[in-house]
């Protein structure tokens, strides 16, 4: 298994941490009216699809970037990924 | 049919004809009391115990491959009870003494074979921790030993004590604890509820639940629609999936774990060998093979195979502890799909649906759980009411803070 990641280029997947889902990227405000919910929601629950998987990598042994990545989780295969501080996907 | 010593021997004489089909191949009825999904061995027990302990037999189980072509079938045998946080130690109890007689009330041999699992610790801080965990067990009417390097050298002499890194301070003993055949828990359990007028319809998928004002009436399948008083999932690995049709979302990530054997050798491990500090763990099966693994991939996965990273941490892990193994060919390796939850425990519990209950999450731990895990889970569903073994597995104890976080990692299936 290899990441391509956009600064590197392609790595053995050993060098890259999992973090879990990309939905992690996006934490909730702590002061919204809703937060306790969504927070659970968070830290918690998953889609957890069996199909196209929105991940997020970190490049530990490498560069040190977060990645944003789409892999099918059926086959392992990456179809896509971005630095998560990108807005738009660079691949 | 009744198995017994002489009709194994009978039949060998006869040319082993005189077996018949262990199970009956009936064809889905217009409605069941009800309807287990998944004939893994959570759920073949469940339907077991619900005709056997609660007299419900109007009971489907349906499965959507083979029975027992699941995880039950592709686990590595360790059954044990020695978990340390309250939930799981008398849950974990619970199950092992069910597991005391299962071959005879099966009329199966399930080849449970308490041959012992050691934990090893390579600190006095780690064996201090080994002894709480020994109390723990010791509370719950589980056997636990601690033995210092000395015990441990003379029980085990042919580990890597002296490794710079790891040095071996001794250990958790279980006597216990053991192995079993994987997939004569599974025939034998889908024999003993067939048997008791349980329907196991293979080859049916469940593909959506008819939910009426939030009651469950029924489920569709490849093979139509069946409809159902209650129906249980017990789907290990696919849990997210087919909550996904009930309209659930859970706490539950998929990943694969391996495991690996070798050709078969002279009797030479005689317990189950636990490497906490290497994530490798072993035993020797009766054909000979030494069965180890160790940890799950990392990565979200229904693939249902692992990458070569993991073959070979695994078996540096081996090599690091007992350096012998290093001339053992391997055989085989092969993967599972296994939900890991947010806290690395299972849940069992109701759902927000009416008569829809759930049984999962059982992460990489769920075969040694299969007779408690369908014990609880029949009385659940029976009765409505939690198993006093089974209190804490809920699906809310995330909103309540109740986690049951053995390693302590937080919410990171993949770390558990
Ligand atoms: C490599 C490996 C090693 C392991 N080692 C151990 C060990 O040493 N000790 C231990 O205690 N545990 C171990 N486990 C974990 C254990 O195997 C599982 O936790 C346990 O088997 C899961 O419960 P089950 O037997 O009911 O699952 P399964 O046998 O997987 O049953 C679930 C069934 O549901 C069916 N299903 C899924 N979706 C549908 C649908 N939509 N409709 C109908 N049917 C469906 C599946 O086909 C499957 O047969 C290991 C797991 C793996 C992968
Ligand atoms: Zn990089």
């Amino acid at each position: 298994m290899k990441l391509a990641c956009p600064l590197c280029g392609a790595r053995d997947i050993r060098e890259f941490h999992y973090q879990g889902a990309a939905s992690l990227a996006d934490r909730p405000d702590p002061g919204a009216p809703e937060a306790r919910q969504e927070f659970l929601d968070y830290v918690y629950m998953r889609d957890n699809p069996a199909g196209e998987n929105r991940e997020l990598w970190f490049h530990a042994h490498g560069c040190g970037a977060w990645l944003v990545a789409t892999r099918d989780v059926t086959t392992h295969e990456f179809l896509s990924v971005r630095l998560a501080t990108d807005k738009e996907p660079t691949t | 049919m009744r198995y017994s010593g002489l009709k194994v021997f009978l039949n060998g004489l006869t040319g082993n004809r005189g077996w018949a089909p262990v199970w009956r191949d009936p064809a889905p009825k217009d409605h069941y009391d009800v309807i287990i999904i998944g004939g893994g061995g959570h759920g073949l027990a469940t339907a077991y115990y619900l005709a056997r302990e609660h007299g419900i037999t109007n009971v489907a189980v349906l499965e959507k491959g083979a029975i027992g072509s699941g995880n039950v079938g592709r686990n590595t045998t360790v059954v044990r009870a020695n978990y340390m946080l309250e939930g799981n130690v008398e849950f974990y109890s619970h199950s092992l003494k069910l597991w005391q007689n299962l071959s005879a009330e099966l009329n199966y041999n399930v080849m449970l074979s308490r041959r012992g699992c050691i934990l090893l610790a390579h600190s006095d801080g780690q064996l201090d921790a080994l002894a709480r965990r020994g109390n723990m067990n010791l509370m719950q009417g589980d056997g636990a030993e601690l033995w210092d390097g000395a015990t441990l050298r003379r029980h085990i002499p042919y580990l890597n004590f002296d490794d710079p890194r790891f040095p071996l301070k001794g250990g958790l003993m279980q006597w216990e604890a053991g192995t079993a055949r994987h997939d004569a828990v599974a025939w034998g359990y889908a024999r003993a509820a067939d048997r008791l007028g349980v329907d196991l319809i293979q080859n049916c998928e469940v593909t959506g639940f008819r939910i009426t004002q939030g009651r469950v009436t029924g489920v569709d399948t490849t093979r139509g629609h069946i409809g159902a008083g209650k129906v249980g999932m017990a789907v290990a690995g696919r849990s997210s999936q087919v909550a996904a049709m009930a309209g659930l979302r859970l706490p539950i990530e998929s990943h694969v774990l391996q495991a690996f054997v070798t050709e078969g050798l002279k009797p030479v491990i005689d317990t189950v060998i636990s490497f906490g500090m290497g994530h490798f763990y072993i035993s020797q099966s009766d054909k000979g093979g030494l069965v180890f693994g160790g940890d799950i991939d990392g990565y979200n996965s229904y693939a249902q195979r692992g990458n070569l990273p993991i073959v070979e941490h695994v078996a540096e892990a081996g090599m690091a502890l007992m350096p012998m193994i290093g001339r053992a060919r391997m055989l085989r390796s092969w993967g599972g799909i296994m939900d890991m939850t947010m806290d690395g425990s299972p849940i069992i519990d109701r759902t927000p649906i009416d008569g829809l209950f759930f049984n999962g999450g059982w992460c990489y731990g769920g075969f040694k759980a299969v007779p408690g895990g369908g014990h609880v889970f029949a009385h659940l569903i029976a009765t409505g009411k939690l198993h006093p073994a089974a209190t804490k597995f809920r699906l809310d104890r995330f909103a309540r803070g109740a986690v049951i976080d053995e390693e302590a990692t937080g919410a990171t299936p993949n770390l558990h």
